[in-house]
């Protein structure tokens, strides 16, 4: 996949907002769309930056690395996110730029910047998942036949990493348990885990001596919490195909949880009986639980997690918002965790 | 190794290129601040500023105190004096990054909530560790000026041998911090571990030419 660096995009290359908003057929909804104008108006006057944030930034040039046509077809027809909590959030987008060059995806490099500028080499056509375990339908799978009978929508989700900073983030995908249903997970399926691909001739972070994280990167979800309706597969944002960088070409969105939960660029799929052994609980048990719900009261060891840094920033207009418990999305989570201690069970 | 000719080493009139040297030092070592500064102007520290900076004056900080450390060590291979000339003022601009770091954290990152600043410094042991590290590098700096070397005496050079803990103490608050990649810390580390190294050596084998 060709991924060209912020500063080769054209200005004339950049989807203007109302075609990525055609395009998603949003004019049927004019109640959000004023909404989102003027969203869009105040962020522009707020940050200054070439006119608006809101404006999609989806450049003709990610969308010309050619997705495979079966894909680009998919995204011809997207269902807007209809215009309330929890699947549509009336707070500012994340522009584009930042969501697609401030990146952890660690098996590009550390930095936030690496995963964008060192993710020209990485594959994701031909695609496939392995689906093991608990399950009656186990097997492998290509992309294009796990996606085909699925609708794509949008979400616009909160995401908050556990580092204290936060984006708003317009996805397009499914529902994860549209997905999970279809291999038949059998009753011993308690719990779900997943995978990252790991390639060392296209990701340069795996092959560093000093990453001390156990490739590949495990991740992981009750069976209950997987099921619900929140949990979302992205192949998307902004209304074009997800980027290297984000995790494509499909991952993981769980938004009431911090951001590492979130898994990108899933090859495996297995269902267990037993909680797994996720990346950072592996790494820092500690510091990082199975659970890693947005929790204001449990401070994470190195970051207060009672407040935000909503991205983008500038250093003299600072969002620094509020964190929720469950991230804001407490009506729909918190009856998974009755009973359960959140300061033990972080 | 004595205080004596160190210090009387600074007040020998220097000639020809040797009076640039410090001048330039200043210069470049200011240089990334003035970078920083640019960036700020120029808004272009990416979408989280406030953590961009707070990383860069840390790094910096870190990498002007082993440049100090590098400074007597530097003059002893060399013989050459133009190295124990600039160490003080390349301290300082240590304490200067590690002051605009602290100032980053307690405005941008904490937005100046006094009672969430105490609570980090007692609850996070890399913060406390960090802030040990800045409470020495503070002490030195004040007592980095001549009348301070002559009313201190013997004590001066005592209470400065904390700048080798200071540097360790830097060290594991970004070993601390770095979430997996290692690397960066490691090297610092290891540079330090050389820079402490050749002061055990030279120590052992003065002890060992007095025993004798």
């Amino acid at each position: 996949m060709l991924i060209k660096k912020p500063d080769d995009i054209k200005p004339s290359e950049i989807t203007p907002e109302s075609v990525y908003r055609n395009r998603r057929e949003f004019m049927k909804d004019s109640s959000k769309l004023m909404l989102g104008a003027a969203v869009a108006g105040m962020s522009g006057m707020v940050n200054g930056q070439e006119g608006d944030a809101l404006k999609a930034r989806a450049p003709a040039s990610l969308e010309g690395s050619s997705p495979p046509s079966w894909l680009a077809k998919k995204f011809t027809d997207i269902k807007p996110a209809p215009d309330s909590e929890p699947f549509f959030t009336g707070e500012t987008l994340t522009p584009y730029r930042d969501i697609t060059n401030y990146n952890n995806f660690y098996e590009f490099g550390m930095d936030k910047d690496h995963p964008s500028r060192r993710s020209d080499k990485f594959q994701t056509d031909p695609w496939s998942i392995v689906v093991t375990g608990e399950a009656n339908k186990a097997g492998r799978y290509n992309l294009e036949d796990i996606l085909k009978p699925l609708d794509l929508e949008e979400r616009v989700y909160r995401l908050r990493c556990v580092e204290a900073w936060s984006m708003v983030v317009p996805w397009i995908g499914f529902p994860l348990a549209d997905l999970l249903q279809r291999f038949e997970p059998s009753s011993k399926a308690k719990y779900v885990e997943f995978e990252t691909l790991v390639d060392p001739e296209t990701m340069p972070g795996v092959t560093s001596r000093f990453a001390i994280v156990d490739w590949p990167y495990r991740e992981g979800l009750r069976m209950d919490e997987a099921m619900n309706p929140l949990a979302f597969i992205a192949v998307g944002l902004y209304g074009s195909i997800l980027p290297a960088q984000n995790g494509a070409p499909l991952r993981l969105v769980v938004p009431w949880k911090y951001g590492f939960k979130s898994i990108k660029s899933i090859v495996r799929i297995n269902f267990r009986e037993t909680q797994p052994l996720t990346s950072w609980v592996d790494l820092q048990a500690s510091e990082y639980g199975f659970y890693a719900n947005v929790n204001p009261n449990v401070h994470h060891p190195r970051w207060r997690q009672d407040k935000e840094r909503r991205l983008p920033q500038t250093l003299f207009s600072r969002k620094y918002i509020d964190t929720r418990l469950f991230n804001g999305y407490a009506d729909q989570v918190a009856h998974l965790y009755e009973g359960m201690n959140l300061s033990v069970y972080y | 190794m004595s205080v004596g000719p160190l210090c009387t080493a600074v007040f020998v009139p220097i000639t020809g290129m040797g009076s640039l040297f410090k001048p330039a030092v200043f210069f470049v070592v200011l240089l990334p601040f003035g970078l920083l500064v640019l960036r700020v102007l120029q808004n272009s520290l990416g979408p989280d500023p406030a953590q961009e900076l707070a990383i860069e004056t840390g790094e910096w900080t870190l990498r002007l105190l082993l440049i100090t450390l590098c400074m007597t060590p530097l003059r002893q291979l060399t013989g050459r004096l133009e190295f124990v000339r600039v160490r003080r003022m390349v301290g300082l601009f240590a304490l200067f990054y590690a002051s605009v770091h602290f100032l980053v954290w307690i405005s941008f990152l904490l937005s100046f909530r006094w009672f969430a600043i105490a609570e980090e410094l007692v609850e996070r042991p890399y913060i406390t560790v960090g802030f040990a590290a800045y409470l020495i590098l503070i002490a030195l700096g004040v007592t980095s000026p001549l009348a301070m070397v002559r009313k201190l005496g013997r004590n001066w050079k005592r209470l400065h041998r904390l700048v080798y803990l200071a540097a360790i103490l830097a060290v594991i608050h970004l070993l601390w911090i770095l979430r997996t990649n290692i690397s960066e810390a490691v090297i610092y580390g290891a540079i330090l571990a050389i820079l402490l190294g050749y002061r055990l050596a030279s120590y052992v084998g003065k002890q060992n030419r007095t025993a004798r």
